[in-house]
C-alpha cells in the first residue's frame, strides 16, 4: 500500500511537469515558428511605407497604414473606455463602497460582459452602423472595440482601487475633501502604476482582436487622416494578406505577425515594469 | 532530564535571510504537558511545525540540528516522512476540519494508511469520538459534512482525528484562541486527561493556561530559548530578567 | 468671500464628476440589455417566418433559396469546444496543481510570464501560428497515424488552437482557485501521515471541486466565442463534422465570413443575427452559470 502510493505520486508528479513543460513549449514553438518563417520577409520597406501599386501581387510596399491604424485604433478606443471605466471604477470604490450587493452586482455584469466574443460586439456595432445609415471608418472601429474593452478597463482598475486601504479614504475625508477629490487625488496617486497596467493591459486587448473591427472599421491602403475614413489594423492586415495565394503576400503576413507579437511583448514588458514599481510605491499599513 | 521524549540540539531555521530560530536545545519530557510560551513572532509556531516536519514545506526553509526523538533523529533520515509526521498528532489555532463527512474526518488518518475492514472502522472511530466528548452529540449524523459543527465541536473532532492515527506526541498551536471559554475549557481539561498516555507540546500566549496545565515550560523571545524548567521553578522562581518582564506583563 | 467661492467651486466639480460617474454607471448596466435587444429585434424576421427548432435541428444551409438550417454549424461548435477542453482541462488542471503545491520559486517567476504572454497574444497570431504549425503536423503526422488523409484544415486544428489560446485563462482561475484553499488545510492531512499526493487527491481536489467545474464552464464559454484564430484553420466546410479529421464550420466563424456581403439576399442577415444570439445566449449562460457559482463555493470556504 505505502509503496503504490508512493508510486501513484511519482507517476502524477511526473505528468505535472510534462503539462506544465509543455506550455513553456509551445509558447516557444510559437514564437520561434512565426519568426522563422516571418523574419525573411521583415525589412524596413515593410514598417516603413505603406502598400504601392500591385502590393497584394507581391510587389514592393509596406504595412505602415496597418500599424499607425492599430496604434489609433487602440489608443482611441482605450481613451475612450479610460472615460468611461475609469469613473465607473471611482464609483464602486468610493460612493458606493458602502452597499456591497450592488457592488458586486455590477462586478457580476461586468464579468459577464467581459466574456461576451468579440465577434457579437462586432456583428452588433455593424448592425447599429446600418440601422443609422453610417459607414465604416476608424470611429466607428473605436467605439466598438471600446465596448469591448470597457469591462476589462473596469475591472483591472477595479482590482487596484480595491486594495486601497479604508483607512487611507477615511482619513481624507476628515480632513474636509470631497468625494471626488479624494477619488482623483488620494486613489489615483497611491494607485497609478496600477492604473498603467491595467490600461495597458486593455490597450493590448484592443491591438490585438480582429473579430470586432471585421466589419466596423472597413480597409484602406492609405493612413488615416480623421475619424470619418476607413482605416487598416494589423490583425486584419496579417488576416487578409494570409489568405493570398501568393507566397509573397502570405509571407508578409508572418512578417506583420512578428511586428504584431513584438507591440505585445513591449506592453507585456511595460506592465511587468509597472506592477514591479506598484508593489514597492504601495503604502502599506 | 532523564529519557527526554523529544530532544532538540543546536536547531538553526531560516526562512530565505531570515533568522527564526537560533541554537535551539532543548527536551521535552515524555508524557508530560510542555507548554511553549512567548510574544508573537517568537517562533514558537515554526518550532512547533518544525517538530513534525511541516515547517520544511515552505521552499525557502533551511533546517539544520537535529531532533531526536526517543533517541532517534527525524530531521536528518530517509525515514519516510509521512510515518514521522504520523508520530504526531497536530491541533492547529482554528479548527480545519477536513471537506469530507464528520465519520470520514476520523477515518482519514486509517483510510490512507492502508485498506480497513468497515466493522473495524467502526469500533475506532466510536472509540476516538468518545475519548474527545463528541460521540453522544454526533452518533446520529455522522454522515453529515463536519464543518455543519461548531467551531468548539469542529476542535474537538480534530483531536479525535489525530487520536485516530494513534501518535505518541501531540502537538497544540494555540488551540483554544478560536474557542468560547467552555469549549477551551473542554480542551484544557482533555489535555490534562491525555497528558497520561501522550507527550503534549502546547503553543500559547496565554499565561493562565499556562500556569493552569502546564507540567514544564519553555519560553522563548525572538527566536532563542530563554528560559525552560518545570512549571513551579519557572513560575515561581524565574531565573532570567526576561521571563521576569515576560510574567510580569510587561511584553506580550 | 474668496473662500467661499472656492467652495462652491469644489462642491459644484465634486456634483459634476459624480453625475458622470451615474451616467458611466448606468451605460454598463443597460449595455447588456442593449445588445440582447438588438439582436432579438434583428433576429424576429427569421423567427417568424421559421420555426426555432426547423432552424436548431436542420442542416441545410441555402441561403440563396431561402433554407436556413443551423445544426452543421452548432455541431462544429460544440465539436471544436469539446475537443479543445479535453486538452486543455488536464494540462490546466496539473499545471496549477503543479504551481500552487509543488513548484519552487524559479519555477513560479519563469512560469508566470509565460502564462501571461500565452494570455496577451492576439489570436490572429494563434490563427497564423495553427497555419504555420498545426495544420501541417495534422496533415504530415497526425491524420497519417490514423490512417485519414486531410489537408489538415480539420476540427482537430481548431481544437488544438482553441486549447492552446484558453489554457492561460483557465489556468489562471484554477490557480487563484487553489491559493484560496488554506495550507492549514493540506497541513492537518499531512499531519495525519497523509502524502503530499494522497493530500491533494482526498483534500484539496474535493475541496476544489465546484470551484474547478466552474473554471472549466468559464473555459468553455470563453472557446465557444472565439473567433479568427479557429476560423483560420478549422476548415469552413458546411455540413455535419462527423470526426476530427474532418472540416467544420463553427458559429463563430459563420458570423465572421459572411457578414459584409449579407445584405443582398432575403433573410440572410437576420439569420445570422440569429447566429450572433445564440452565441450570445450560450456564451452567457456558461458564464452565468460558472460565475455564480464561484461567487457561492468561495462564500462557504
Amino acid at each position: 500500500m505505502k509503496k503504490f502510493a508512493k508510486y501513484e505520486e511519482w507517476f502524477f508528479k511526473g505528468l505535472m511537469y510534462l503539462s506544465t513543460l509543455s506550455i513553456g513549449l509551445v509558447l516557444f514553438v510559437i514564437l520561434f515558428s512565426v519568426l522563422y518563417t516571418g523574419l525573411p520577409y521583415l525589412s524596413w520597406e515593410m514598417i516603413s511605407s505603406i502598400p504601392e501599386g500591385g502590393y497584394y501581387y507581391g510587389k514592393s510596399g509596406g504595412i505602415l497604414n496597418a500599424i499607425i491604424g492599430s496604434l489609433y485604433l487602440s489608443l482611441g478606443s482605450t481613451a475612450l473606455a479610460f472615460i468611461v471605466g475609469m469613473p465607473l471604477a471611482m464609483f464602486m470604490n468610493i460612493h458606493l463602497v458602502r452597499n456591497t450587493k450592488f457592488v458586486s452586482g455590477i462586478r457580476f455584469i461586468l464579468d459577464l460582459l467581459w466574456g461576451v466574443p468579440s465577434i457579437v460586439y462586432g456583428a452588433f456595432a455593424f448592425t447599429i452602423m446600418i440601422y443609422f445609415g453610417l459607414k465604416t471608418s476608424l470611429l466607428a472601429g473605436i467605439v466598438t472595440v471600446s465596448l469591448f474593452i470597457l469591462p476589462i478597463v473596469v475591472r483591472a482598475i477595479d482590482e487596484v482601487l480595491m486594495t486601497v486601504p479604508r483607512g487611507l479614504f477615511e482619513s481624507a475625508l476628515s480632513l474636509g475633501s470631497t468625494k471626488s477629490e479624494i477619488a482623483y487625488r488620494i486613489m489615483f496617486k497611491q494607485c497609478f502604476p496600477g492604473i498603467i497596467t491595467a490600461i495597458l493591459l486593455s490597450f493590448g486587448r484592443g491591438i490585438g482582436d480582429a473579430a470586432s473591427i471585421l466589419f466596423t472599421t472597413g480597409y484602406t491602403d492609405y493612413i488615416p487622416t480623421s475619424l470619418g475614413e476607413q482605416t487598416a489594423t494589423l490583425p486584419l492586415a496579417i488576416f487578409f494578406q494570409l489568405s493570398s495565394p501568393i507566397p509573397e503576400v502570405r509571407g508578409r503576413a508572418y512578417a506583420a505577425s512578428i511586428i504584431l507579437i513584438l507591440i505585445i511583448l513591449i506592453i507585456s514588458l511595460l506592465s511587468r515594469y509597472f506592477t514591479k514599481r506598484y508593489e514597492k510605491n504601495k503604502i502599506n499599513f | 532530564m532523564e529519557n527526554p521524549k523529544i530532544k532538540i540540539e543546536n536547531l538553526n531555521l531560516h526562512f530565505g535571510n531570515q533568522h527564526i530560530l537560533k541554537d535551539v536545545n532543548l527536551e521535552i519530557p515524555k508524557n508530560k504537558i510542555t507548554v511553549i510560551l512567548g510574544p508573537s513572532g517568537c517562533g514558537k509556531t515554526t518550532l512547533l511545525r518544525t517538530l513534525n516536519r511541516l515547517s520544511e514545506l515552505n521552499t525557502e526553509a533551511k533546517i539544520k540540528g537535529t531532533i531526536r526523538i526517543d533517541g532517534s533523529d527525524i530531521l536528518n533520515t530517509n525515514e519516510d516522512v509521512t510515518v514521522i509526521r504520523k508520530k504526531m498528532g497536530l491541533l492547529a489555532q482554528r479548527p480545519y476540519p477536513l471537506p469530507m463527512s464528520i465519520y470520514n474526518n476520523v477515518a482519514y488518518g486509517l483510510k490512507i494508511s492502508g485498506r480497513q475492514k468497515k466493522k473495524y472502522l467502526d469500533k475506532r472511530i466510536e472509540h476516538y469520538l468518545r475519548q474527545v466528548n463528541l460521540w453522544d452529540e454526533v452518533k446520529d449524523r455522522l454522515k453529515d459534512p463536519a464543518s455543519a459543527l461548531s467551531i468548539g465541536q469542529q476542535q474537538r473532532l480534530c483531536l479525535a482525528r489525530g487520536l485516530a492515527v494513534d501518535p505518541q506526541i501531540i502537538l497544540a498551536d494555540e488551540p483554544t484562541s478560536a474557542l468560547d471559554p467552555i469549549s477551551s475549557q473542554m480542551i484544557e481539561e482533555k489535555f490534562v486527561e491525555l497528558s497520561s498516555n501522550y507527550t503534549l507540546v502546547l503553543v500559547t500566549h496565554i499565561l493562565r493556561q499556562a500556569r493552569h496545565i502546564a507540567d514544564h515550560v519553555v519560553f522563548m523571545y525572538l527566536g532563542e530559548i530563554v528560559e525552560q524548567g518545570s512549571a513551579k521553578d519557572f513560575f515561581e522562581n524565574p531565573q532570567q530578567e526576561r521571563t521576569k518582564a515576560y510574567l510580569q506583563g510587561q511584553f506580550y | 468671500m474668496k473662500i467661499k467661492s472656492i467652495g462652491i467651486g469644489r462642491s459644484l466639480r465634486s456634483k459634476l464628476h459624480s453625475s458622470w460617474m451615474a451616467v458611466c454607471l448606468v451605460v454598463v448596466i443597460i449595455l447588456p440589455i442593449i445588445i440582447l435587444v438588438g439582436l432579438v429585434l434583428k433576429s424576429v424576421p427569421i423567427l417568424d417566418q421559421y420555426s426555432l427548432s426547423d432552424l436548431l435541428f436542420s442542416s441545410e444551409w441555402r441561403p440563396m433559396s431561402g433554407k436556413f438550417g443551423f445544426s452543421g454549424f452548432i455541431i462544429s461548435s460544440i465539436w471544436v469546444t469539446l475537443v479543445a477542453m479535453l486538452i486543455a482541462m488536464p494540462i490546466c488542471l496539473l499545471t496549477a496543481i503543479h504551481l500552487t503545491q509543488y513548484a519552487k520559486k524559479w519555477m513560479l517567476k519563469t512560469m508566470y510570464p509565460i502564462i501571461d504572454i500565452l494570455a496577451g497574444l492576439p489570436s490572429v497570431v494563434y490563427g497564423v501560428w495553427g497555419v504555420l504549425f498545426v495544420v501541417p503536423l495534422i496533415s504530415d503526422y497526425i491524420a497519417p497515424l490514423f490512417g485519414k488523409t486531410t489537408s489538415g484544415y480539420t476540427i482537430l486544428a481548431g481544437a488544438i488552437v482553441l486549447a492552446i489560446m484558453i489554457i492561460p485563462f483557465i489556468l489562471n482561475v484554477l490557480i487563484s482557485l487553489f491559493n484560496t484553499i488554506p495550507t492549514e488545510l493540506s497541513e492537518a492531512s499531512l499531519s495525519l501521515g497523509a502524502t503530499r499526493w494522497q493530500t491533494i487527491k482526498h483534500v484539496v481536489l474535493r475541496k476544489a471541486f465546484i470551484g474547478i467545474v466552474s473554471a472549466f464552464g468559464l473555459g468553455i464559454s470563453r472557446a465557444f466565442g472565439e473567433t479568427i484564430a479557429v476560423l483560420m484553420v478549422v476548415g469552413n466546410v458546411i455540413g455535419i463534422p462527423k470526426g476530427i479529421f474532418q472540416p467544420g464550420y463553427p458559429l463563430p466563424s459563420l458570423l465572421a465570413n459572411n457578414y459584409g456581403e449579407m445584405l443582398s439576399i432575403p433573410m440572410y442577415d437576420s439569420a445570422l443575427m440569429f447566429s450572433a444570439l445564440l452565441l450570445f445566449i450560450i456564451v452567457l449562460f456558461f458564464n452565468a452559470i460558472s460565475r455564480m457559482v464561484i461567487i457561492r463555493s468561495t462564500k462557504h470556504i
